[in-house]
């Protein structure tokens, strides 16, 4: 049995389903029990009840592009923040090209602390820390830009259906977005006054990305340049 | 600030034996869920102390030194003695305790014993002025872990009321101006009871009393009460990183309260 | 200082005017503090205590991290100008064993085994401290961890039970702690039915033990309403704002 309609508001320990449910994320079985384990909207897929989280930090998956920055540099590569509790490891073969490297010094030169890059997660499995690649189409150093936070669960919602809200979003302002899985969003544009639009606009969906109507109101908010 | 601690890890064979024997009741060292190791009680091991007394329990040893000095009451309480807890865990008595201040668990152990002598009101505060407002008997208690195989509060609080129980209290006598001139004279540390803590462990969802520190290492929670010589609780105390349901609570001051009788029984009769 | 004050006047009324059964006023807000992963507020009769919540991180330092779960750091620290006589800003032994059973009240309702060799701190703050603040406490820190994202069995709830002039009583303010003759501080996990932090001092019999815990248990469901009801605030405030704003179609 269902204890709430698809997509409330739960809470962690909110009793969602009992019977024959499967626990599905961030979702505890307890007998024939499912409790939700964090505050978000429920939802049911046939028998599975799973919890989309409205707030948390990024779990790294095989396959996500993310946006992170250096922050230290060792003889066994650089160290990437994503906004994750574990820091993504980015190799120096992935980088140079080549096993070996003579100088800490030149690694420096190659991707400094502080640096931006855009990459994927390549493996990651709760022993060890996320390795990361920046070879490839769109992968790489970044020079420019402004980069904006969404809570990551909330990145599904920025990309929208077959990419239907991150499409009117780049269409509508004529800007470069490049949206990393972790929730750092990289925006590039010539006016900047698009770019402010670009902002606003990923700040209502991590406002309102729990309330139905989003697209509309977006694109609303496109056309019009006003908010909510 | 307070961090998850690291638990010294028992070998696997070890603790799967131990989880084992503990279904069917029965603990590595062939004891019942509810015995204690041996207790042993010295007292007066140090003479330069007002009171002292060694404790043994299996391999764990306690000492307690009593020093009885003389200062001012607190401001809110004039007439009124004061008493101090304060606990060591020693280096010698573990490989990783490490020299330094008190940590979160000597500090905890201090804390858990004071209660329950303070709570029972077993020194009676008020017999140690001297001078009303003025002088006031400080009573220091100090407990020195020797050696730690588990159950370190039970050991403590036990070694704490024996060293009480034959602390000495010399004695000051007032002069025309006023003054407390110290007299070769000593009485008896004036006590009213006899508290004493009983800790109940919880290993899987099975309850052992006097743990070893194997034991302790896979326990997953502890619960502290200490009893009055009537029977009534004075201190409670839950620790570690389970938790406990109410019926295991209700039932568990059941099995402390008659445990901590048998032991004033056996070593403190003129309590019971 | 100590006066002889009646705790009980002749209505059966405390000190503050409340039934012997009566919470304090309580009032609780989330995500206040932008930095921080989680963060919540409380105000619990004259407490308030501020609690933010940063993680999971990585282990700093590595070493103190563990190979199967996440850590848990707490720490409980009083203000200076948090009590009548100020108190000095070095951590106390009050403060060090509290933060302790604090971090065990919290530690059963975390999925901790999720983040193996990262940490969870959770910093509380007291700014103003009433009696039951280590309790109030517990309650926001749950609150804080929801805050965060960080995956919980429940919530945990916090309330105290004292006994005043012979009488039990729920929620104990400082003044009733101090002259009383019991303080009992319990910390619950609903969802699991358990209890996890339990302390005491005073005087109790077992009937009285018994009944301490049953009223704190029935004072801890109520709070565990209003925690909910906190969590959600947020959310169904800005969806109630959303629904009464009118929207154009676009033109598309």
């Amino acid at each position: 049995m269902r204890m709430f309609e698809r997509r409330q508001l739960v809470t962690p320990g909110d009793l969602l389903a009992e019977g024959d449910y499967i626990a599905g994320e961030n979702t505890y079985k307890e007998g024939n029990r499912i409790y939700s384990q964090k505050l978000g909207l429920v939802d049911f897929d046939d028998k599975k009840v799973f919890v989309v989280p409205l707030r948390g930090r990024y779990i790294p998956k095989v396959g996500d592009i993310v946006v992170g920055q250096v922050t230290d540099v060792s003889l066994n590569g650089w160290s990437v923040d994503i906004n994750s509790p574990y820091k993504a490891v980015l190799s120096v073969p992935d980088v140079t090209g080549k096993s070996f490297s003579p100088k800490l010094d030149s690694l420096t030169k190659i991707l400094g602390v502080g640096e931006v890059v855009v990459g994927k997660i390549t493996a990651f499995d709760r022993t060890r820390d996320p390795t990361l690649t920046i070879k490839g189409a769109g992968l790489g150093k970044v020079g420019d830009g402004l980069i904006v936070n969404l809570t990551p669960t909330k990145v599904p919602r920025l990309i929208g259906r077959k990419g239907s809200m991150i499409n009117i979003l780049k269409r509508e302002t004529g800007c470069e977005i490049i949206v990393g899985q972790n929730g750092r969003i990289l925006i590039r544009g010539r006016d900047s006054k698009k770019v402010e639009l670009v902002v606003e606009a990923i700040r209502m969906i991590e406002e309102q990305a729990h309330i139905s109507g989003l697209t509309d109101r977006i694109k609303n908010f496109l056309k019009t340049g006003k908010g909510d | 600030m307070s961090i998850t601690p690291q638990v010294e890890p028992l070998a696997k064979i070890k603790s799967r034996r131990m989880i084992k024997l503990l279904a069917s009741g029965k603990r590595l060292d062939g004891r019942g869920l509810l015995d204690y190791r041996k207790i042993q009680i010295e007292n007066g091991v140090i003479e330069k102390a007002e009171g002292s007394a060694l404790v043994s329990l299996g391999a764990t040893k306690v000492l307690v030194g009593v020093k009885i000095e003389t200062g001012s009451p607190y401001p809110d309480l004039p007439n009124q003695g004061a008493l101090t807890v304060n606990a060591e865990f020693v280096p010698l008595a573990h490989k990783y305790f490490e020299p330094g201040p008190p940590d979160e668990n000597s500090i905890e152990l201090a804390r858990v014993v004071d209660r329950g002598i303070r709570e029972s009101e077993t020194i009676d505060m008020e017999k140690l002025v001297i001078v009303p407002g003025r002088l006031v008997y400080v009573v220091f208690v100090d407990i020195y872990i020797l050696n730690h195989d588990g159950n370190l509060i039970d050991a403590a609080g036990i070694a704490a009321i024996s060293a009480l129980l034959n602390s000495k209290l010399p004695v000051y006598r007032v002069d025309e101006n006023g003054e407390a001139k110290k007299a070769d004279e000593y009485n008896p540390l004036p006590i009213q009871d006899c508290p004493i803590p009983v800790t109940l462990t919880k290993i899987n969802d099975r309850i052992v009393l006097d743990p070893s520190l194997d034991e302790e290492n896979i326990a997953s929670a502890k619960l502290t009460m200490t009893f009055t010589k009537d029977g009534k609780i004075c201190a409670i105390q839950k620790s570690g990183i389970g938790a406990f349901t109410f019926q295991e609570i209700i039932e568990a001051q059941k099995i402390a309260r008659e445990k901590a009788n048998e032991i004033r029984k056996n070593f403190f009769k003129e309590w019971i | 200082m100590v006066a002889i004050q009646k705790l009980i006047d002749e209505n059966g009324l405390r000190v503050d005017g409340r039934r012997l059964d009566e919470l304090r006023p309580i009032k609780m807000e989330v995500g206040l503090l932008a930095n921080a992963d989680g963060s919540a507020y409380i105000e619990q009769g004259r407490n308030k205590i501020i609690v933010a919540v940063y993680g999971p991180k990585e282990a700093q330092p590595k070493h103190i991290g563990l190979h199967d779960r996440a850590v848990i750091r707490c720490r409980y620290h009083m203000a200076p100008f948090s009590t009548d006589e100020r108190k000095s800003p070095a951590p106390s032994r009050r403060e060090i064993e509290i933060s302790k059973v604090i971090r065990e009240a919290l530690e059963p309702a975390i999925f901790s085994e999720y983040f193996p060799r990262s940490m969870v701190d959770i910093f509380i703050e007291v700014l103003q401290s009433d009696g039951g603040s280590r309790c109030a406490a517990i309650t926001a820190s749950s609150l804080a961890l929801a805050d965060a994202g960080i995956p919980l069995r429940d919530l945990v709830v916090a309330c105290a039970v004292g006994k005043i002039e012979g009488k039990l009583a729920v929620d104990p303010s400082d003044i009733e702690d101090k002259l009383g003759e019991a303080d009992m501080p319990v910390a619950f996990i609903p969802v699991l039915g358990k209890i996890s932090l339990l302390q005491m001092d005073g005087m109790f019999t077992e009937e009285e033990f018994i009944e301490a815990l049953n009223m704190a248990k029935n004072a801890c469901m109520k709070i565990y309403e209003l925690q909910k009801q906190t969590l959600k605030q947020r959310y169904l405030q800005i969806e109630k704002e959303i629904q009464e704003t009118p929207v154009q179609k676009g033109e598309e």
